[in-house]
C-alpha cells in the first residue's frame, strides 16, 4: 500500500494507512492533512450557482453525488466542491463552446467516430438533459432525480451511460458523457477552478499537484513520494 | 481593397519550429524578411511562467495553447463516397498557434528515420519484389537520401539539444545505444535523460529478451547546455507537465528556447502576430509568387508583397494554403488527377498497460521524452515477405506525467464511476506502466485531401477535407507488434494486463487523442507527376515558394515527424541560402 491513504481521512474516520517506508512513516507524522494556508474556499451549502436555477442545481448536486460519492474509500465529489466547478465551466468558454466550431449543417445520425456534431453547446445540453432526466424520474418514480434514493439515481444515471434510457430532447449518452467528464475534472483540477477543494481529490491519488520539480525522484526506484500536493494558489495539505 | 504592405525580400507564412529555423539560416543573407503568424506572440516568460502554466485543465484538457477549432478546424470522412463532417473539438490531433507553433507543447522525442525509411518503395521492391506492395498504396521514395541529410540531422540536434545515445557513429556500433540507426558523425549533443523506474524494469525485460533497448532521444535537456546560436537550455526537472504545456524552466527545446530570442536580435527580421495569411499570391501565368495576403489583427485584408514565400504553417495548412493558392492541382483519386492532397498519411499506434499491487511509479514524475525504447521491430528488421505487410514501430516504455484528470489509467473492467471506481483510482493509480507501439503509417490511393464543398472558415473560404481510414496492412502490422509486445509484458509479471490496439474492425477514430503526426499532403519527390514539391522542398509549379514540415513526407516514418522535419528545413535552408538566392530558378529541373 502506498502513502496515498494517508491523505483520505474519510467522513466515516477511516484510516487505512499501512506505511511501509520510511519517508511513509517520516509523513504519517506530519499529522493528517494540516492544511496551511488554505485560502478559504467557497460553502457548497451557500453558493448561488450562476448557469443552473434551483430545480437544476439540485439534479447536478444529486448527480455529482452518486458519480463520486462519500464512502469508505474519502469523501466524493461534494465535499470536493465539483457542482461549484461544473457551473463556472458552463458559464465559461467550455460552457459556451467558443472554442469549438459551431457552423452548420449540422448532421443528424453522425458516426460518433466523428466526434461532437451537435448543435447544442454543452450549456445547452446540461440544461436540456436535466429537465428530461427529471422528466422520466417523475413519471418513473413520481419524484424529480435530487429525491430519489441512492439506488434508483444510480439506475438512471446507468441507464443513461448505456444509452439505454433515451431522452426526448437531447442525447441521453451525451449528456451523461458531459456530466461524468466535468465531475472527474471538478474533482482533479486544480482548486483555482472551483473544485477539487483543499485537494480531495489529489490527496485520494497521491498526486502531488502543482509542485513541478521531481529530479532527486527520478532514480528512487518503487519509494513512494512523501509530499502532499500544494495546489497553483499555494495551498498544502 | 486590400491595403498593401512595404515589399519585403522573404515572407514566412507561421512561426513555428521550421519558420523559426528558415528566419535564423537565411537572417545572414540580410534580406529582409517578416514573419506572419495567425496566433499571438509567446515567451517563456510571462506565458509559460511557474505556477500557472502548470494546469492541467487550462491546457491539458482546454487546449488553450492549441489552435481553436472555432478558428480553422478540417472536415473528416472515412472513404471518398462518405460526407465529411467538421473536426468541431480537438481530440485526434492538436494542432499548435501562436508564435513557436507546436514547438511550444511538444514532447520532444526527436528521431532520425531508419535508412530505408527514406527510400521506402524502392527497398520494399528490391528486397521483397514489387508485388509485396498491396494494391491501392502509394509510397514512394524520399528524393533524398539519408545518408545526404545527416550533416542536417546533426544540425538540429545540435540546435535543439538532444539528449540521447548514439548507437552507429560512422558505421561503430554503439554499446547502449540503438544498433540499428542510420551512421551518424557524432554523438548526441547531451548525455541522455536519467529514466524512471519503467525505464529500467522495461529495459532489463527486453535485454533479457535478447532485445536492444536504448534510451528516447529527447529534447528535454539533461544538463545544462548552450547551442550554436548561443541558446542555453537549464537541465530539465522532470515537472511531468511537459506535453502539451509550454517549459517552465527553459528545458525543453523549442523556437522559444533554442531560437527566438537569437532570432529576434536580428535587425533584418520582423513578426507580425495575430496575422493570418489566407493565400499566396500568384502572377498573371501563375508561375511567380508575388506575395501573401492576409487579415490581420483587426480584421483587415492586407497584401505584403514579397520575392520570396516559405510555408511554414504546419503539415496540413500547408496544404490547405496552396490549395487556396491554385498552386498545384489538386488530387482527385477517381479520376487519377493531380498531386496536391495526395498521400495523407498518419501513425500507427498501440500498446499495453501493466498493473502492479506491489510496485509505485510515482507517474507525476516525468519528462515529454523520458522513455526506454527499442528497434529491435522497425522497418529495416522486419520480413516484410515473411509477415505480409510493410512497416514497423518503435517499443518504447515511457513515463510523461501522472496527470490524474487525462492519465488515470485502470485495469480493464474497472467501474467508470461510483464507489467502484474511486476504490480502483485510489487502489491503482501510481501502480501501471506502459509498454506502447509507435508505427508507421503507409500512403494509399484513398487516404488524401482536398477543399470541403460545405464547411467554411470565417473569412468564407474552404476548410481543408481529410479522406482517411486503417487499412489492413496497418493493422497487421499493429497486431504483428502487440504480438511482440505480450512477451515482454508478460515476463514483468504484471497483476494486470490491459492491450489497446486496433483490430481489423477499427475504424480512424477522430475522439481520443492519437498524435499530431499527420503528415503528406504536398509530398516531396523526384517526379512533378507524383509529388508536388521538389528535393528542396521547392513547388515545381511556382519556383519563390517553398514549403517546410511533414506535408512533405510520402507516407509516415514509424518516428515522431520532427527530427526529420526539422533535418528537411535546414537542408533545403541552405539550398535556398547558397543556391537559390543567388539564381531564383526552379532548383530541380522537371
Ligand atoms: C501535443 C504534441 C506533442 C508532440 N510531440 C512530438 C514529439 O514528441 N516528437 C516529434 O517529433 N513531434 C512531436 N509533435 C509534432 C511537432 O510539434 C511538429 O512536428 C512541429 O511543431 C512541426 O513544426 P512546423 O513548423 O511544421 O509547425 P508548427 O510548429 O505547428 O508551426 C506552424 C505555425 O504556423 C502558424 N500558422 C498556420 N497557418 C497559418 C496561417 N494561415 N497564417 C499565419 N500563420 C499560420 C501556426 O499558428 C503555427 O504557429 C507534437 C505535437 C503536439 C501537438
Ligand atoms: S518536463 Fe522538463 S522539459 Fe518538460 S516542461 Fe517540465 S522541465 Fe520542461
Amino acid at each position: 500500500m502506498s502513502k496515498k491513504s494517508e491523505f483520505l481521512p474519510s467522513r466515516r474516520g477511516l484510516l487505512k494507512a499501512t506505511a511501509t517506508t520510511a519517508a511513509a512513516v517520516a509523513l504519517a507524522s506530519r499529522g493528517g492533512s494540516a492544511l496551511a494556508a488554505s485560502p478559504p474556499a467557497v460553502d457548497l451549502k451557500s453558493y448561488a450557482p450562476v448557469s443552473f436555477d434551483a430545480d437544476e442545481w439540485r439534479f447536478l448536486l444529486a448527480a455529482c453525488d452518486r458519480l463520486i460519492p462519500d464512502d469508505d474509500t474519502g469523501p466524493g465529489a461534494l465535499a470536493a466542491n465539483v457542482p461549484v466547478f461544473i457551473d463556472r465551466q458552463m458559464s465559461g468558454d467550455f460552457g459556451h463552446a467558443r472554442d469549438w466550431y459551431m457552423k452548420g449543417p449540422f448532421a443528424k445520425d453522425a458516426s460518433p467516430l466523428l466526434g461532437y456534431q451537435s448543435p447544442l453547446t454543452p450549456a445547452e445540453v446540461y440544461h436540456l438533459g436535466i429537465k428530461d432526466a427529471d422528466a422520466y424520474c417523475r413519471d418513473t418514480f413520481g419524484k424529480p432525480f435530487a429525491e430519489l434514493a441512492p439506488e434508483q439515481r444510480d439506475q438512471v444515471l446507468a441507464g443513461l451511460d448505456k444509452g439505454e434510457l433515451k431522452l426526448p430532447n437531447v442525447d441521453g449518452k451525451a449528456f451523461f458523457t458531459f456530466l461524468l467528464q466535468n465531475t472527474k475534472e471538478g474533482f482533479f483540477a486544480d482548486p483555482i477552478h472551483g473544485g477539487n477543494k483543499h485537494m480531495i481529490g489529489w490527496a485520494m491519488l497521491g498526486f502531488p499537484g502543482a509542485r513541478g520539480a521531481y529530479l532527486e525522484w527520478v532514480d528512487q526506484d518503487n519509494v513512494p513520494y512523501p509530499l502532499g500536493p500544494v495546489s497553483l494558489s499555494g495551498e498544502r495539505r | 481593397m486590400a491595403r498593401t504592405e512595404k515589399p519585403v525580400d522573404i515572407v514566412l507564412i507561421g512561426l513555428g519550429w521550421t519558420n523559426s529555423i528558415i528566419g535564423m539560416e537565411l537572417a545572414d543573407t540580410g534580406l529582409t524578411m517578416v514573419a506572419l503568424e495567425r496566433g499571438e506572440n509567446r515567451d517563456t516568460v510571462p506565458d509559460f511562467a511557474y505556477p500557472r502554466m502548470i494546469d492541467e485543465l487550462t491546457y491539458g484538457v482546454r487546449y488553450k495553447l492549441m489552435l481553436p477549432p472555432a478558428q480553422n478546424t478540417v472536415t473528416m470522412r472515412h472513404d471518398p463516397s462518405g460526407t465529411a463532417l467538421p473536426y468541431r473539438s480537438l481530440g485526434s490531433f492538436l494542432p499548435g498557434i501562436g508564435v513557436g507553433g507546436a514547438g511550444v507543447h511538444w514532447n520532444g522525442h526527436t528521431w532520425r528515420p531508419e535508412e530505408v525509411e527514406m527510400r521506402l518503395k524502392s527497398y520494399v521492391t528490391e528486397t521483397f519484389g514489387a508485388k509485396t506492395i498491396p494494391e491501392g498504396m502509394a509510397i514512394q521514395d524520399y528524393p533524398v537520401s539519408y545518408d545526404e541529410l545527416e550533416p542536417y540531422f546533426d544540425q538540429f540536434e545540435k540546435m535543439a539539444g538532444i539528449s540521447g545515445k548514439a548507437g552507429n557513429i560512422n558505421g561503430q556500433i554503439q554499446p547502449g545505444g540503438n544498433p540499428f540507426e542510420g551512421p551518424r558523425s557524432s554523438e548526441y549533443p547531451n548525455p541522455p535523460l536519467k529514466g524512471t523506474y519503467n525505464c529500467r524494469l522495461f529495459e532489463k525485460a527486453a535485454s533479457e529478451m535478447g532485445f536492444h533497448p536504448f534510451p528516447l532521444p529527447a529534447a528535454n535537456a539533461s544538463q545544462a547546455y548552450t547551442n550554436p546560436y548561443g541558446m542555453t537550455l537549464g537541465p530539465c526537472n522532470y515537472c511531468g507537465f511537459c506535453e502539451r504545456f509550454g517549459c517552465i524552466n527553459y528545458s525543453k527545446s523549442s523556437p522559444q528556447t533554442c531560437i527566438l530570442p537569437a532570432l529576434k536580435k536580428k535587425s533584418n527580421f520582423s513578426i507580425r502576430t495575430k496575422c493570418e495569411v489566407i493565400r499566396i499570391d500568384l502572377d498573371k501565368d501563375k508561375t511567380r509568387a508575388t506575395g501573401v495576403t492576409y487579415v490581420d489583427e483587426h480584421g483587415e485584408e492586407v497584401f505584403q508583397p514579397a520575392d520570396l514565400v516559405i510555408s511554414g504553417a504546419y503539415s496540413y495548412h500547408n496544404v490547405r494554403l496552396l490549395m487556396l493558392s491554385g498552386i498545384g492541382e489538386i488530387y482527385d483519386p477517381a479520376k487519377k488527377t493531380g498531386t496536391l492532397g495526395r498521400n495523407y498519411a498518419y501513425q500507427m499506434t498501440g500498446g499495453y498497460s501493466l498493473f502492479f499491487k506491489d510496485k509505485t511509479f510515482n507517474p507525476f514524475v516525468g519528462t515529454g521524452s523520458n522513455a526506454v525504447s527499442m528497434m529491435d521491430y522497425g522497418v529495416g528488421q522486419i520480413d516484410f515477405g515473411k509477415e505480409g505487410f510493410i512497416g514497423g514501430s518503435i517499443i518504447t516504455s515511457a513515463q510523461y506525467n501522472g496527470q490524474p484528470i487525462r492519465s488515470l489509467d485502470l485495469p480493464a473492467g474497472s467501474p467508470a464511476w461510483g464507489s467502484g471506481w474511486k476504490k480502483a483510482a485510489h487502489e491503482w493509480y501510481g501502480h501501471s506502466m506502459s509498454i506502447a507501439s509507435h508505427g508507421s503509417n503507409m500512403s494509399y490511393d484513398t487516404c488524401y485531401f482536398d477543399l470541403d464543398p460545405t464547411y467554411t472558415d470565417a473569412y468564407g473560404q474552404p476548410l481543408l477535407r481529410m479522406t482517411f481510414d486503417w487499412k489492413p496492412n496497418d493493422i497487421r502490422m499493429t497486431q504483428f507488434m502487440k504480438a511482440k509486445i505480450e512477451p515482454i509484458a508478460k515476463s514483468l509479471s504484471p497483476d494486470s494486463l490491459k492491450a489497446s490496439f486496433k483490430t481489423e474492425n477499427s475504424h480512424y477514430d477522430l475522439r481520443p487523442y492519437q498524435t499530431t503526426h499527420n503528415v503528406g499532403g504536398a509530398i516531396m519527390g523526384a517526379d512533378p507527376k507524383t509529388s508536388v514539391l521538389n528535393r528542396y522542398l521547392q513547388t515545381w509549379d511556382v519556383h519563390n515558394v517553398f514549403v517546410m514540415g511533414a506535408s512533405a513526407f510520402p507516407q509516415n516514418l514509424q518516428f515522431n515527424p520532427t527530427g526529420l522535419v526539422g533535418a528537411l528545413t535546414y537542408w533545403a535552408a541552405r539550398a535556398i541560402r547558397e543556391d537559390y538566392l543567388k539564381d531564383p530558378r526552379p532548383l530541380v529541373q522537371a
